[in-house]
């Protein structure tokens, strides 16, 4: 604590400010403590990247493009390139591959994580499932370290990789670790909007894009001409006209609830009326065509790529998009989970970012976990070893490579008549619908049916051919399925207790008369964590959360 | 719009594998080259058939997990990625021919699904800047001139997708070796172990089978990041540099000032 009040003095506003804009972006649901020491180690990591040969922007002198704020800047210089996560992640896997040679570490690629392993109350292994030839392997360790990404991909359409899955975490949660705000999910207001029923993923278009374009749609959705055609008085550039002072820079919740309001009002752009305009016009005419080519021209062809049309001509269209979940495993300070000896990191984790995550902040936090926190941590938790060895034959371990076992003869012989992706696409819609951008008592209560009758169909009428002992995907694909629909009945419980509306989380019921969200700090300044409860109700506990050094405020960003 | 694919069957590395047909119709020319496979294996699926393994995971170009063979052409006809492909780049009717990347490194796991964990052991011989978490230096205290940056920058867009490598008549995985050693090596936080890296990762690039690079250049006429030849050129000296100065044994030092500034020259031809 002495350290923290120090550095606050100390270090002038950039730790602070990122620590404030953290704090605040996340809706007063993040954990104070957690949100200051990234927002002190995140100048460690620009420091790390740069000496690892992440290659940063540089100005004519020489020197990283723009420092100013610590982490957050040197994002946006990365924007320019629309590269970020790649670079940091490139930089991150060559310091892997060295450790490899080294023999520190030993890599399994394509081996799949379907069972923590439990003895004693601590987690010290984990079984795994090598899906080249469908080998049950178990590992044994005094500590098991989570670093398995979010869960976006419940929602089937999302900007995550598609292989991304909730299965390591949820196996996990299921052997006692408490799952933190699940509901909390971040939807990115800049993607490309759906084309059809075959869409697989969606892609986002970086939110940089929103400093220069203007978002809108017709006034009238009976309005069909070409957006070109469209007078300027007949357009409403409804971030503009709502939040004056932000426009079209308000933060990715807001964008992407008011892009689904005008969607719903009927004034959507695009097939199916699920997209709006966001046009470069006004900025290819202030700035020339070259200088707008220069900002953003692989997003510009990228668009065109996707879509076939040119967005220097046409404005763009965008919807909004499944994109982050700041939920996840619970964790302490340490980044331990309520299972001892188990850690979680990234994504995987819920620590930082409360009910909504700001730009570029998810990458500084999995680096930060990885690099300084847990390094630190996990060797505190070792002190307490030796641990007693566990042989593959202690029973827990018998018991985990069994229920392994099981479910995956379960899968194969099912037998049914509908193929994995087709209840993964409709979970996802039922999610989407009832669970997404907008969540009410009734939507969510009809999604919570919804979802254990097809959580019923899938393991009565699931077709998955071919055998455990070969690359199968469509096996990979359904277990996982099988993880979403158990973690989208959770999200849907989490959601309907919160009451309130914060960060990505918007409850009908709890709005200002202006329909904004409209927190609830003195029943909802809590953390959920849920501990799973099998076949009866998953049990709440509370997490209080303390607000020491940033005042609570309603955000207003009008 | 309706098409036949015709498609690499494997059933896993050590059977035989061969060409089977399919028509697959009513396909939008808005859907990805990977979701007409998607829509194709539902309906494998439903007619209780194999469906076909193939890799994918980003869907947005970044990743390098997804590349097949098209028609002849490693990634396709738009010099993309497999995942940024559109059907609009065919017509009605086409029938598209549809294999796994070939060559000897690249062992097929199964249907269109190769194995490329050589990629990750050239980068153990090497391709990383040895920075020990904790002990980083400020970033301002190195100064990088702008174009090194950007020049890095452009190398470091590989992916690691090996179509270099599946379009190389002698299987050579040069432009990817050569991507990763002009990236590091433009840096000056590269330098201490520029020799040493390019001798090893060289090594292990022979090591693992890929063929030598005899200047044909269908490795950049695929490559989705647009990773220049020259960067080739750049590995050469590297080597020879690099051998002539004592092979791997090259003390782990910054290079000699003279050194440095030819550099400078060398990038006006790229
Ligand atoms: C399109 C896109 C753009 C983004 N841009 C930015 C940005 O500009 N800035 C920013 O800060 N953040 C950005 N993000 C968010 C950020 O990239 C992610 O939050 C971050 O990559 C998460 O890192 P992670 O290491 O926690 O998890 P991941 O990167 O998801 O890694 C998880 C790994 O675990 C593996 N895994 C999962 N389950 C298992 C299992 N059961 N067994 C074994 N392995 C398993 C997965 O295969 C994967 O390799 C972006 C995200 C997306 C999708
Ligand atoms: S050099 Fe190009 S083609 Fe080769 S692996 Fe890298 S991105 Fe792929
Ligand atoms: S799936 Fe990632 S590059 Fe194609």
């Amino acid at each position: 604590m002495a350290r923290r009040a120090k550095n606050y003095r100390n270090d002038g506003d950039s730790v602070y400010r990122l620590f404030y804009d953290t704090v605040k972006g996340g809706d007063f649901r993040a954990r104070e403590s957690n949100v200051y020491r990234l927002a002190e180690v995140s100048v460690e990591i620009i420091d790390q990247c740069v000496a690892q040969g992440v290659p940063f922007a540089r100005e004519y002198g020489g020197l990283l493009d723009n420092r100013s704020f610590g982490g957050v800047q040197v994002s946006r210089t990365f924007y320019a390139r629309g590269q970020t996560g790649q670079q940091l992640l490139i930089g991150a896997y060559q310091a892997l591959e060295r450790q490899i040679a080294a023999e520190t570490v030993a890599m399994h690629t394509r081996h799949e994580m379907l069972e923590l392993i439990v003895v004693d109350g601590r987690a010290r292994g984990v079984v795994i499932r090598d899906m080249v030839t469908g080998g049950i392997e178990t590992h044994f360790a005094d500590a098991v370290v989570l670093a398995t990404g979010g869960y976006g991909n419940v929602f089937y359409l999302s900007t995550n990789a598609v292989g991304c899955n909730v299965t390591a975490t949820w196996r996990a949660h299921r052997k006692g670790a408490y799952f933190a705000n699940p509901c909390f999910t971040q939807i990115h207001p800049t993607c490309i909007p759906v084309s059809g029923e075959h869409q697989s993923k969606l892609t986002l278009m970086s939110e940089s894009l929103r400093n220069d374009g203007r978002i809108w749609v017709p006034k009238s959705g009976e309005d069909k001409r070409d957006p070109r055609k469209i007078p300027e008085q007949d357009r409403d550039y409804y971030l503009e006209r709502i939040y004056p002072s932000f426009g079209n820079l308000v933060p990715r919740d807001i964008a992407s609830r008011a892009a689904k309001n005008v969607c719903d009002e009927g004034r959507g752009v695009g097939p199916g009326g699920l997209g709006v305009y966001l046009d470069f016009a006004d900025a290819i005419a202030r700035l020339g065509r070259p200088a707008v080519e220069a900002k953003y021209g692989n997003l510009f062809s990228m668009y065109a790529q996707i879509t076939g049309e040119d967005p220097y001509q046409t404005p763009m269209r965008i919807y909004p998009a499944v994109h982050y979940t700041m939920g996840g495993l619970w964790v302490d300070y340490d980044l331990q989970a309520s299972i001892p000896g188990l850690y979680v990191t990234g994504e995987a984790n819920f620590s930082d970012h409360g009910a909504n995550r700001l730009g570029a902040s998810a990458l500084m936090q999995g680096l930060a976990d990885g690099y300084f926190v847990l390094p630190n941590t996990i060797n505190d938790y070792l002190a307490d070893g030796p641990f007693p060895k566990v042989a593959e034959s202690h029973p827990a371990a018998v018991e985990a490579v069994q229920a392994v076992r099981a479910r995956i003869d379960k899968l194969l012989s099912v037998n049914g008549s509908r193929t994995v992706d087709s209840f993964h696409k409709e979970l996802g819609r039922v999610m989407w619908d009832y669970c997404g951008m907008e969540r009410s008592e009734e939507g969510l209560r009809k999604a919570l049916n919804r979802i254990r009758e097809l959580k019923k169909e899938f393991w009565s009428d699931v077709r998955v051919l071919g055998t455990n002992e070969e690359l199968n995907q469509a096996l990979e694909r359904a277990g996982r399925v099988a993880d979403f629909f158990e973690l989208g009945e959770l999200m849907c419980i989490d959601a309907l207790v919160r009451r309130e509306s914060c960060g990505g989380h918007f409850r009908v019921e709890s709005q200002t008369p202006d329909g904004e969200a409209l927190r609830d700090d003195d029943e909802f300044a809590y953390v959920s964590a849920w501990e799973f409860g099998g076949d009866r109700r998953p049990v709440l506990h509370k997490e209080p959360l303390f607000y020491e050094y940033v005042e609570m405020k309603q955000r207003s960003y009008k | 719009m309706d098409i036949t694919l015709r498609v690499w069957r494997q059933a896993n590395s050590r059977a035989k594998g061969k060409m089977a047909v399919y028509k697959v119709n009513d396909i939008s020319e808005h859907m990805s080259f990977l979701e007409v496979l998607d829509v194709l294996n539902e309906r494998l699926t439903l007619q209780g058939e194999d469906p076909i393994a193939f890799d994918s995971d980003c869907r947005e170009g970044i990743c390098g997990m997804c590349g097949v063979v098209i028609n002849g052409v490693a990634h396709g006809p738009q010099q993309t990625t497999t995942c940024q492909l559109h059907m609009r780049s065919f017509s009605d009717g086409d029938v598209i021919d549809v294999e796994p990347w070939r060559a000897d490194p690249f062992p097929v796991i199964k249907d269109l699904v190769v194995d490329r964990s050589a990629f990750d052991r050239i980068i153990q011989a090497g391709g990383y800047i040895s920075a020990p978490t904790g002990t980083a230096p400020d970033a301002h205290a190195t100064p990088v001139p702008k174009r090194d940056a950007d020049r890095a920058f452009d190398a470091a867009t590989c992916i690691s997708c090996g179509a270099c490598v599946a379009a190389c008549p002698n299987g050579s995985a040069m432009l990817f070796t050569a991507a990763k050693i002009t990236h590091l090596g433009l840096l000056p936080q590269g330098q201490p172990e520029r020799y040493s890296r390019v001798v090893g990762m060289v090594a292990q690039h022979d090591v693992e089978g890929f063929g030598g690079c005899t200047n044909i250049g269908e490795c950049t006429a695929v490559c989705p990041k647009e990773i220049p030849f020259e960067t080739i050129s750049r590995l050469n000296r590297d080597l020879i540099s690099a051998l002539t100065h004592g092979g791997s044994h090259w003390p782990k030092a910054a290079p000699r000032r003279d050194e440095l500034e030819e550099e400078e020259d060398d990038i006006i031809g790229f």
